[in-house]
This record gives structure tokens, sequence and C-alpha cells, in this order.
């Protein structure tokens, strides 16, 4: 009996280990900046979701504004510089702006779009302080909205998966539909029709971002029915792409399997098979409001659209191996200059695609 | 789309998908069939995909194409080194097996992250360069017709996971090691008249489930996902243990219930693209696999009977 008492001891242990270990993180960044003070410096921070400050998308991208904000303005990480506090679940999104709203940070940023409700809760609770979401909309007179013009980024990706395609056949891969993913979406098939109305635009939704499983059967059958250009919005989904493009190139070198990367420049993820890819700039975007708040001009309230005139999304230089590469070039640069002058409007929504026509 | 054209998609990545869950549902069957539940096949997997994902990297300038396969030997020794602590907790210390096993799915994940952050100082690892890679199967890829479906645009490691499969069916059923571990499974008291070592048998079993759920992980990362984050096994574990009960605890169901959750996949993804599934919204299509493997479960296999003795702890003399 008392070798069953002694088990059941060693599985508690065992479990409350894990547990601690999992809150271990947080301690360490909190904990680590107690020196108090009078302040005079401006602070800002931000709360990442799940994902944490490298996960190699709009979490890292975001931190990476705040520090290069913080080099510019000499400040320090921590309580009296710029800081982050990382989410474990879901759960922890209300506590952690509190907590860094109760160490009196002038701007604390909530990331991502699963954080609106935390981020209105706390926001109507600390009417004084001040909050910024990116990638979600929130309607309170103390919190600034960050959102981007992802058709932009996707209309130029459509512009070079056009020029590139020799099957008139082209993919595109979302995570999940939701409106994000939508605007690359739409933006994507309106690039492709402004510079190829022959070709074709293959959609599909994996419903998850994180089953590389999906995103590989997906990129398998567009490449098997024809596709050589894949653009994907689908997170982790996404590796499947890489993953099926690179194989396929392994074996096929003379055929050509391009993706097109999202977020970031993804050209790491396959020398050969990436193409370019959309760019999202959430840390020009963060800086940028971190710099606007700091001289006391704090948008409320109000929402930031960040497109290609604000430099808040782009496309990554196009891959040295694609064969029409200075074609691709100056067509994207041409199209640039006419969605920043205003001559051009990339549609967001299905119904403005159908009404789109490029001129 | 043709009907090859359509089966030309659909098998190989039935192949692809199934073999990660044959490897861990067989691993599943020999601690089960031995008389310990493991849950924790969800975490040896994450360990397996680690491992691999990490020896991948280090050592891929070495070993040259060798290096999958080598890497996927670490990650069947990391994972059978990790269910000692299984075994450990519910063999020798009598825990309840369901508790151990949650408690290695929330260990793994978080001891692979942790490390991933120590040794790259991120969340996640780069891609591996050298990874599993589609291949034709020399000769038989020119068999007309069979050859194009079965052996053509395929990983090497989806036959070796049917193949294992037949194995260790011989080893559960056509050996006396074999009769041995089920009727410690069964019936653990009579297996012990008959001077059969019950806790031995039981540590076998279990480290033989870890050794195969390291391999199913170290498959699924170098062959799907080709990087290790925290996303990177999600579900495939439970995934896994579903087939070994859809699979009625026998090696040979466990790879066919791997291979129609696959098929069930497959055809969700490519229905959107065939003539008669075209317009069906697609959340139909994504559900499929579930409804399918739902009604598979109560309705065509009949009784799932799990071994008797199957998370019971043995207490010598105890009736």
């Amino acid at each position: 009996m008392n070798k069953r008492k002694f088990g059941i001891a060693l599985s508690t242990v065992l479990i409350t280990g894990t547990l601690l270990a999992a809150c271990g993180k947080s301690d360490d960044t909190t904990n680590e900046t107690t020196n108090g003070g009078e302040k005079e410096q401006f602070t800002v921070a931000m709360v990442t979701d799940i994902g944490g400050v490298d996960d190699k998308s709009f979490n890292q991208s975001s931190w990476e504004g705040l520090v290069n904000f913080g080099k510019e303005n000499g400040l320090e990480k921590g309580k009296n510089g710029y800081d982050y506090l990382q989410s474990k679940s879901d759960a922890d999104y209300t506590t952690n702006l509190n907590t860094l709203v109760r160490q009196d940070f002038d701007l604390v940023y909530a990331i991502g779009f699963l954080m609106p409700a935390a981020v209105e809760e706390i926001a109507t609770q600390q009417r004084d302080a001040k909050f910024a979401i990116v990638d979600a909309e929130v309607d309170l007179p103390n919190v600034a909205s960050i959102l981007f013009k992802e058709h932009e980024a996707g209309f130029l990706a459509g512009i070079a998966a056009a020029k590139t395609t020799k099957t008139n056949h082209i993919g595109f891969i979302g995570g999940m539909e939701i409106p994000v993913v939508e605007r690359f979406e739409v933006g994507f098939i309106a690039g492709v029709k402004a510079a190829n109305p022959g070709a074709k635009v293959d959609v599909q939704y994996a419903g998850a971002f994180d089953k590389a499983e999906i995103g590989n059967t997906i990129a398998s059958k567009m490449y098997s029915s024809g596709a050589d250009v894949i653009f994907h919005a689908a997170g982790g989904t996404g590796s499947g792409l890489f993953k099926e493009a690179n194989d396929r190139k392994a074996k096929n070198p003379d055929q050509d399997f391009w993706v097109i990367g999202v977020d970031r420049d993804q050209a790491d993820m396959g020398p050969d098979v990436v193409l370019t890819s959309a760019l999202k700039r959430v840390d020009v975007a963060v800086k940028d409001l971190s710099t606007k708040t700091k001289d006391g001009q704090f948008p409320g309230g109000e929402i930031k659209l960040y497109g290609l005139a604000e430099d808040g999304v782009g496309l990554a230089p196009i891959n040295e191996k694609a064969a029409s590469k200075a074609d691709i070039d100056a067509s994207v640069q041409e199209w640039i200059e006419k969605i920043k002058s205003g001559d051009v409007k990339v549609p967001e929504t299905q119904e403005e695609l159908k009404a789109f026509s490029p001129k | 789309m043709s009907l090859m054209e359509i089966l030309l998609i659909i098998i190989p990545s039935t192949l692809l998908w199934a073999a990660p869950l044959i490897f861990t549902g067989l691993g599943g069957n020999f601690s089960e069939r031995a008389g310990v539940v493991n849950i924790g096949l969800e975490g040896l997997m994450v360990i397996g995909a680690f491992t691999a994902i990490v020896f991948n990297l280090q050592f891929d300038s070495v070993l040259g194409d060798a290096t999958p396969w080598v890497a996927l030997l670490a990650a069947m020794v990391a994972g059978a080194i990790f269910s000692i602590l299984h075994a450990v907790a519910s063999i020798t210390f009598r825990a309840d097996q369901t508790v151990s096993g949650v408690a290695i799915n929330l260990l793994s994940i978080g001891l692979a992250l942790f490390l991933v952050k120590l040794i790259y100082g991120k969340g996640q690892t780069d891609i591996i360069q050298k990874s599993f890679s589609k291949i034709d199967i020399p000769i038989l890829s020119d068999i007309p017709v069979i050859g194009d479906l079965f052996f053509s645009n395929t990983y090497y490691t989806s036959y070796v996971a049917i193949f294992v499969a037949i194995i260790v069916w011989v080893i559960m059923f056509k050996t006396p090691f074999g009769l041995r571990l089920r009727a410690v499974g069964e019936h653990p008291m009579a297996a012990d008249t008959m001077g059969i070592n019950v806790t031995r048998m039981r540590y076998i079993a279990v480290i033989l489930s870890g050794a195969l759920g390291g391999i199913g992980g170290g498959v699924y990362a170098q062959a799907i996902s080709s990087d290790f984050g925290h996303a990177t096994i999600s579900g495939q574990g439970f995934m896994a243990l579903a087939a070994l009960i859809f699979g009625k605890w026998n090696p040979l169901g466990v790879m066919g219930a791997a291979l129609f959750f696959g098929f069930a996949q497959s055809l969700s993804i490519i229905g959107k693209s065939l003539p008669f599934l075209e317009n069906i919204p697609s959340v139909y299509l994504l559900i499929a696999p579930y409804v399918l493997t739902i009604l598979a479960l109560t309705g065509f296999i009949g009784r799932a009977d799990a071994p008797k003795a199957s998370g019971v702890p043995y207490i010598k003399g105890k009736r």
C-alpha cells in the first residue's frame, strides 16, 4: 500500500513540476526589473499571444518594433523602458495586460486577433491607461487599433505570381477564414487578375494554422493538378507547403514549384522554391505608433491603417533564380506607384473583388 | 480530374499521413497489450520529433543523406528512455496510469520547448536540410498503373511503417514473447503463476512503446513539418490512440485504421476538386474524417474490447 501512495505522490510531483515550469518564464521577466523610483521616460510594453516573441511571425515582428523604438530613444529593456509579457494560454491575456498597466507603462500593446475581448475588459477598467491592439479593432477612447492593408501585400504577391506562372494556374492556401487571411486572398486574386487575366487561382482553406500535414496535402493536390505558384497565408500549416515544394523541386529540378511566403521574408524556408513573400511590417507599425504616442499624438479610439504608403506592408525581394525576375520587378514597381498614388484601389472584400477592374 | 489523377494524389498523401500514426499506434499496442494504458503517446512523439530535428540539424554535415535515418534511431532511443518515467511511475509505483501518461504529455512539450530555447535561443528550430524526401521505389515503380499509384512520389518511411506493422503482428501473435505479453495484459496473475515475470514484461512493453512513439514523432517531423516548434505535434498521438482502439488492439488493425484516417483526411482535402463534391461547403468536408471515424467506430467494427488487465496495476498475491 505504501508503494501505491508513493506512486501517487510521484505523479503529483511530476505534474506540479510541469505546471510550475510553465509558469517560470513570466516570473523572470517581471522580477528582474524591480528597481523603483521616479520615472520620467516614456515606457512601452506588449503582451504576446501564445506564439511568443520568437514565433517568426507577428509577435516577433512587434517585439522587434519595440526594440527598435527603445534603441532609438535610448531606453533599456525592463520596467523603465520597454518590455513584454508572454501569454501561455488565452486565460493569461487579461492578467498580463493588467500587470503591465499596474507597472505604469505609458502604452501597452496587445498583439493578435485573439485579444480584443481582453483589451476591452481591461481598457474599460483602466480608463487612464493607453492601449494599442494589433490586428483587431477595439472601439474605446483609450485604445488605438492597428490594422494592415493585407490586401495590398497580397496584390503585389498576385502580380509576382501572375508574371511567374507558366501553366496559368496559381494556388492560394489559407489558414482559417478570418478577415485578415481573407484580405490576403482577395488582394492576391485581384493582383493575379490585374497582371494576367487568363490565369486561374485555386483557393483552399486548411481550417487550422498548425496542421503541416494538411498544408502538405493541399499543396500536393495543387501542384499535381498543374499549379506552379502557391501563395500561403496559413502560419504553421504553411510548413507543409514548403516541404512539398522542396521535395518536388529536389525530384524534378527542371520543373517550377514556386511558393510565396507570408508575414516575413520566408526565403530561408527553401532557397530554390521561395519566389518572394508578402510582408506585413508589424514592427514598422508598432514603432510608428509608439513614436506618435510619445509625441503626444496617441490616436485613441481610432483605427490606424498601415498599407503600402506607410511602409506597413510590402513585398520581399524576388528570388534571383526566377527566370523573369527583371520583368516581375518592373511590374511590381509599377503597381506600387499606382497604389501609392491612389490610382488603383485594391479590393478588400469579395464584393469589391467582383467589381474590381484593373486599369 | 480523372479517377487516375485523383488516386495519384490521394494514395501518396494517405501513405504519408499514415506513417507516423502507424508507428505510434504500434507503440501503444505493445503497451496496452501488456496491461499498461499509455496516454502519453503524444508526449513520446514530441520527444521523438524534438530529438530527430535537433540531431538532424547537428549532424547533417557529417552524415549526409543517411542523416534522417540515424536521427530516427536517436528519436527511438530518446523515446524509449523517456518512457521509462512512465514505466517506473505506473508499474513499479502503481500510480494511476492515465495520470502518469498525462504528466508525460505535459512534461515532454515543456521540456522540449525549454531545450529548444536553450540550444537555439528561439521558440522553434530552423528547418532541416536533409529530410525524408519523395522517391520512386526502384523496379516496383516501373510496374504499369500499380507502380504509378503505390510506388511513385512517396516516402520510404511509409513502407517501413507497413513492414514494421507486419513484424509486430508476427511478434505479438506467433512468438512465445508475444504470447507472454498478451497473457500479462489479460490475466497477470495467471501469467505470474506460470513463471512469467510480469513487471519485466510490462517494462519491456512500455519501453517498446516509447521507442515506437519516438520513431512516430521523428517520422512526422522529418517527413512532414521539417522543423520543431510548439505546434509540430498537435494531436497526432491521440489520433494514434484512436487508431489503436479502432484497430482493436491488433497491429494490422492499427495499420488499417491509420491508413483509413489518412485516406479520410486526404479525401476531405481533395474533395473540393472532385466534380461530385465541389458544391458541398468546405466545412462539411473538413469534418468528414471525424464523422467517418465515429461512424466506423460505432457501426462497423463491432465491440472493441481492451485487454482485460489494461489500466490495472499488478500487485503480487492480491486477488
